[in-house]
Parts: C-alpha cells; sequence; structure tokens
C-alpha cells in the first residue's frame, strides 16, 4: 500500500519535473491578468477621489448651492457661481439634440430599412470617420466655417435686433450646430443597432396587415426599439456635455447668462468644460481648487446620465425578454 | 412586398434618404474645405523645420516626433493592461460579481469626459507623482491617455478572443498544454487581427485627443529628449497656433496632416485588418 503510494508520487514528480516552468508561469500569469483587469475600477475610483479631494475645499466652503445658483464667476474675487456655465452647457446641448436627433434617427432609419447594401458600404464608413476625426478638426471647422456665416447672418439679416456683442459669430447656435455633426455617429450606431435587433416578424406581421413601409418603420419599428434609441439619446446627451475643445472654440467663452430670451441663441457663451480647459493653465491654488469643483459638478451630471442608461438598457431588455 | 410610397409618404421617405446622404456630404465638406485650405502651406519645410514664433511661422517637426512619441508610449502601457484584462475577463474567469463590478468600471471610465480624465491626470500624475514623472511631462500625458483609451482596448480584444472558437481551446488543452499556453500559442494568435483594430483604435483617439493633454502634457514645443520632458501633439498644436497665434494658415496645415493621419488609421483599421482576417480564416478553414 504504502510502496504504492511512494511510486505513484514518483510517477508524478518525474512528470511535472518537465511541467514545472509551465506551473510557475500559470501561477503568476494569472495575478498579473487579475491586476491588469482591476486597474480600469481602481482608476475610476481614483478619479472619483482626486476631482473630490481637490474640489472639496470650494466645494464646501462655499456651498454647492451657492455655487450652482450664482451668477457670477470671478474667480480673482473670490466668486464662484457657475449657473451660466450650467445654463450655457445644457442649453448648447439642447441644440445639438434638436438638430443631431431628427438627422440622426432619420439617417439610422435609412440606413437599416432603405439603403441598398452599395450605398449603406459608402455611408457607413463615413459614419466612422465622423466618429474618428478629432474633435479639434471640428472646431477648426467651426471657427472658420459656421462662425463666418453666422456673422454674416448677425451683422445682415439679424443687425437691426442684436446687440453688438451678439454680432461676433461665436455663439450659442455654432456650438449647437458643430455639436450636432458631432453626435451624429453615436446616434446613427445604435439606434441602427436597435432597429435591426428587432425581430424580423414584426416587420411581417405590419406587411401582412397592409401597412405601408413608412407605416411599419413608424408604427412598428420605431417603437419596438424604444429603449436603443432613448439610450442613444442619452449617451449622444453625454458626448455633448463631455466635449471640450469645438466647444472653446466656437462659443467665445463669455460667462454670461443669456438674457435676451431666443435671441440668446446668437450670443457667446460658456460651458463648464470649455472654463475647466481654458482656466486651468493659469489658475492659483484656490482658482484651481474652484475649477475642480466644476469638475465634481461636471462629473455628477455625467454619473446621473451614465446611471440612467444603465438602469433604463436593462429594464428595456427586460421587457423585450 | 414593400411598395413605393405615395402622397405624403413620399415627403418623410424623401426625408430619410436625403439625411442618409447629408452625412456623406458633411463629412466630405469639413475634410475637404481642411485639405484645400491648408494643403498649398505645407511642404518639405513645414514637416521638417523647428517652429518659430509659437508655431505661427516655421515648420512642425517637434510636434510630429512629440505625437509619435506619444502614442507610442500611450500604447506601449496601455495595449498590455487592455489586453490582459480581457484575457482575465475573458479567459480566466467565470462571470460573476467581479466580473461584473469590472466590466461596469469599464463601461463608467468610457464615459467620463476628457477634462475630467485631464483634471484626474493633473491631480495624480502631475502633482502627486510629480518626483516620478516630472510634472508636465509625456509621461504624465501617456499615462492620462492610458486611462482613457483602456475601455477600448479591453472591450475590442475580448470582442476578439469571443471570436476563437471553443473547439481550438479544447484542442489545444487536450494536448497537455496549460491554460496560459493555450491562451498564449492558440487564443491570442487566432484573435490577433480584432486585437489589432483595438490597438489601432486606441492610437486614433491618442492622437485626436487634446483637452486632457492641455492639463498633462506641458504642451512645450521643443524637440522632446526623454520621457520626462513635456511635448504637444499635432492636435494640440492645432488648437494653440488657432487659438493664440491666429496663423490659421499654420493651424489648416496642421489641420491637414492631422486629417491625412486620421484616415490612414481608419484605413488600416477597416481594410488592412481585414485581409489579414480573411487571410487567417481561410488558412485555418484548409488546415
Amino acid at each position: 500500500m504504502n510502496t504504492t503510494l511512494n511510486n505513484n508520487t514518483l510517477k508524478k514528480e518525474k512528470l511535472n519535473s518537465g511541467l514545472a516552468l509551465p506551473k510557475v508561469t500559470e501561477a503568476i500569469v494569472r495575478p498579473i491578468l487579475f491586476a491588469a483587469a482591476v486597474t480600469a475600477v481602481i482608476i475610476i475610483i481614483l478619479i472619483g477621489f482626486f476631482i473630490l479631494q481637490k474640489g472639496w475645499p470650494v466645494l464646501s466652503t462655499y456651498g454647492l448651492w451657492n455655487m450652482i445658483s450664482g451668477t457670477v464667476w470671478q474667480p480673482t474675487k473670490e466668486l464662484y457661481g457657475i449657473l451660466p456655465m450650467i445654463t450655457g452647457t445644457f442649453y448648447i446641448t439642447f441644440i445639438a439634440l434638436v438638430i443631431g436627433i431628427p438627422f440622426g434617427l432619420a439617417t439610422a432609419i435609412y440606413l437599416a430599412e432603405i439603403a441598398g447594401s452599395k450605398t449603406a458600404a459608402l455611408i457607413r464608413p463615413a459614419i466612422e470617420l465622423l466618429a474618428a476625426i478629432p474633435s479639434v478638426i471640428y472646431g477648426l471647422f467651426g471657427m472658420v466655417v459656421i462662425n463666418a456665416l453666422m456673422r454674416h447672418l448677425q451683422r445682415g439679416l439679424l443687425s437691426g435686433i442684436l446687440p453688438p456683442d451678439y454680432q461676433l459669430g461665436y455663439s450659442v447656435l455654432s456650438g449647437g450646430i458643430v455639436l450636432s455633426i458631432m453626435i451624429l455617429p453615436t446616434i446613427i450606431n445604435i439606434v441602427e443597432d436597435a432597429l435591426k435587433a428587432v425581430p424580423h416578424t414584426y416587420k411581417e406581421a405590419a406587411f401582412a396587415l397592409g401597412s405601408t413601409h413608412i407605416q411599419t418603420i413608424f408604427k412598428v419599428l420605431i417603437p419596438a426599439a424604444k429603449s436603443g434609441i432613448v439610450s442613444a439619446v442619452m449617451l449622444a446627451m453625454g458626448r455633448a456635455i463631455g466635449e471640450t475643445m469645438a466647444l472653446i472654440m466656437v462659443i467665445g467663452n463669455v460667462t454670461a447668462l443669456p438674457e435676451h430670451g431666443l435671441l440668446s441663441l446668437f450670443a457667446p457663451s460658456s460651458s463648464l468644460t470649455a472654463t475647466i480647459a481654458l482656466e486651468m493653465g493659469y489658475a492659483g491654488p484656490e482658482h484651481q481648487a474652484a475649477l475642480f469643483a466644476v469638475g465634481i459638478v461636471l462629473f455628477g451630471i455625467i454619473a446621473l446620465l451614465n446611471a440612467f442608461v444603465i438602469v433604463f438598457t436593462r429594464r428595456g431588455g427586460q421587457q423585450q425578454l | 412586398m414593400i411598395t413605393k410610397p405615395k402622397g405624403k409618404e413620399r415627403i418623410i421617405y424623401l426625408f430619410l434618404v436625403l439625411s442618409g446622404y447629408a452625412t456623406l456630404v458633411i463629412l466630405c465638406s469639413i475634410i475637404v474645405y481642411i485639405l484645400l485650405k491648408g494643403f498649398s502651406h505645407i511642404s518639405l519645410e513645414f514637416i521638417t523645420q523647428t517652429p518659430r514664433k509659437m508655431g505661427a511661422e516655421g515648420g512642425i517637426f517637434p510636434v510630429i516626433v512629440g505625437t509619435f512619441y506619444f502614442v507610442t508610449l500611450t500604447i506601449l502601457i496601455a495595449a498590455p493592461l487592455g489586453i490582459g484584462a480581457a484575457i482575465y475577463l475573458h479567459e480566466y474567469t467565470r462571470e460573476g460579481t467581479i466580473t461584473r463590478i469590472i466590466r461596469f468600471g469599464t463601461e463608467l471610465l468610457a464615459g467620463i469626459p476628457s477634462i475630467i480624465f485631464g483634471l484626474f491626470g493633473y491631480a495624480f500624475f502631475v502633482v502627486l507623482l510629480g518626483d516620478i514623472t516630472q510634472g508636465w511631462s509625456l509621461l504624465s500625458g501617456a499615462l492620462t491617455a492610458t486611462c482613457m483609451i483602456l475601455p477600448t482596448i479591453i472591450r475590442t480584444s475580448e470582442e476578439a478572443l469571443k471570436t476563437v472558437s471553443r473547439s481550438l481551446r479544447e484542442a489545444s488543452l487536450a494536448l497537455g498544454a496549460t491554460r496560459w499556453q493555450t491562451i498564449y500559442k492558440v487564443v491570442l494568435p487566432s484573435s490577433l487581427p480584432g486585437i489589432l483594430t483595438g490597438i489601432i483604435l486606441g492610437i486614433g483617439r491618442a492622437v485626436g485627443e487634446t483637452a486632457a493633454l492641455l492639463l498633462t502634457l506641458g504642451g512645450s514645443l521643443l524637440m522632446p529628449q526623454s520621457l520626462f520632458h513635456g511635448t504637444r501633439t499635432l492636435s494640440m498644436h492645432l488648437y494653440m497656433v488657432a487659438m493664440e497665434t491666429g496663423n490659421m494658415d499654420a493651424a489648416y496645415a496642421t489641420g491637414v496632416i492631422l486629417i491625412i493621419i486620421v484616415l490612414l488609421i481608419n484605413f488600416i483599421a477597416n481594410y488592412g485588418i481585414k485581409r489579414l482576417v480573411t487571410r487567417n480564416t481561410t488558412t485555418t478553414a484548409r488546415s
């Protein structure tokens, strides 16, 4: 009994000696890979920690409510009201969505339902490319082309009704237009996928009931792809709120609340992101802390949006099941 | 059967078709405009000379070199991390709480605006680790960019790993190979095209990134001497030249080079890699 056991272990040892190296590698590799996998989580925690830690001094002494309801941003006088930037951010995002959603939806429907495989093969890479173009290129294009057009409009047709500081080209509307182009790929890709994921039987049933193609698209496919469309809009919104460079180059970066109602479409503006990027370069310690506090607000807005997307898509997915 | 739309429906139909083509027109007009404006300003001198007057005159050679160093360093850090994470998620664990947390973290990371990465990179890499990274430097910028492109690389690598068939893995394991040997010698080679696509997409994102780098890379116009010196990328240069010097010709010309790089990256990601894939799959099918 004992000897056979010894024999067995001997045999095993013999076998193992040939495999010693792989076994060691195996033992080392696993923790290394685990460390790599956890990095993303660690980074997220570090980001949250450092933004909070750096912004906390200003946020706690000045007060979150004072900050987001304050209308004057003058860091040299320790006035940290960021309401103008928040309204700027949301105003521009709103315009971008108003222009971008119909076009994005229409393009997605065209690609998923109407386009032949050859035209789709031409347009899809173009959309991919649109997503790959750096934001500074969009910024440059907006700065020289869209702002020039805007100036033309402001000083020509609208010169009578616009105050002089609204005639510079740099405007909320330019920012919205540039962003609407930048969010197109996000909307198109997600909506197209959502439309294609609708079971084919839905469509056949609609056709069998005698509906036309357009009726089928708008009454059957779009309602069925609802959750995909909503998350596309949310993600596009996140992208628009987070965009920095293209906005800096086209909106004029003036921290003021819109005052002239609908005309403020043509007002120069600022955004949360643009202010951080522009002012970090020369800010003193207190001013820097204030900018980190702006970062906290931005981070909070994006986190809320993301949480909404995650909850919504999960619920939508269950509904479809 | 789909019939031709009539009446009011024709207008809707027309709008859908026009929107489809509109994206094509917008893309082309942006690219063509920048190319037309900038092409005349591009010359051998522009590419090979050092800049004068903050980039308003002279060339952009140090910027091209800086971009190259920055992207290379970023990929050298991000690719092993991202691929490693993907291997762990797909090959080494079952789906459970830990993978769910990791996936959630990756998803969150992908949604964070680049300026937040900039703030974080400034607070962490530039200030706190300043003794190691020497403040604003190639290293700080590359580490910040790594955080940004990590989700892209993890996601595409995992997709690539998913395409490797189970039977290949089982065959390797049946031959007595260990798990790591199987991954290293069987799974990774056959998922290489997909992983490369992810890396190339990561390069594209690093090349185009600006906001986060404004706060971490330094923006020096001098030739970068080491990892610990600041530099600027083409995107940063374009922004700084357009906003600070007002010399739009230099900005357009930088834009042209940037667009050419992006087009090239996209072309490689789409067609170069696809050819690699078809070659690979045909050989496996034959054997």
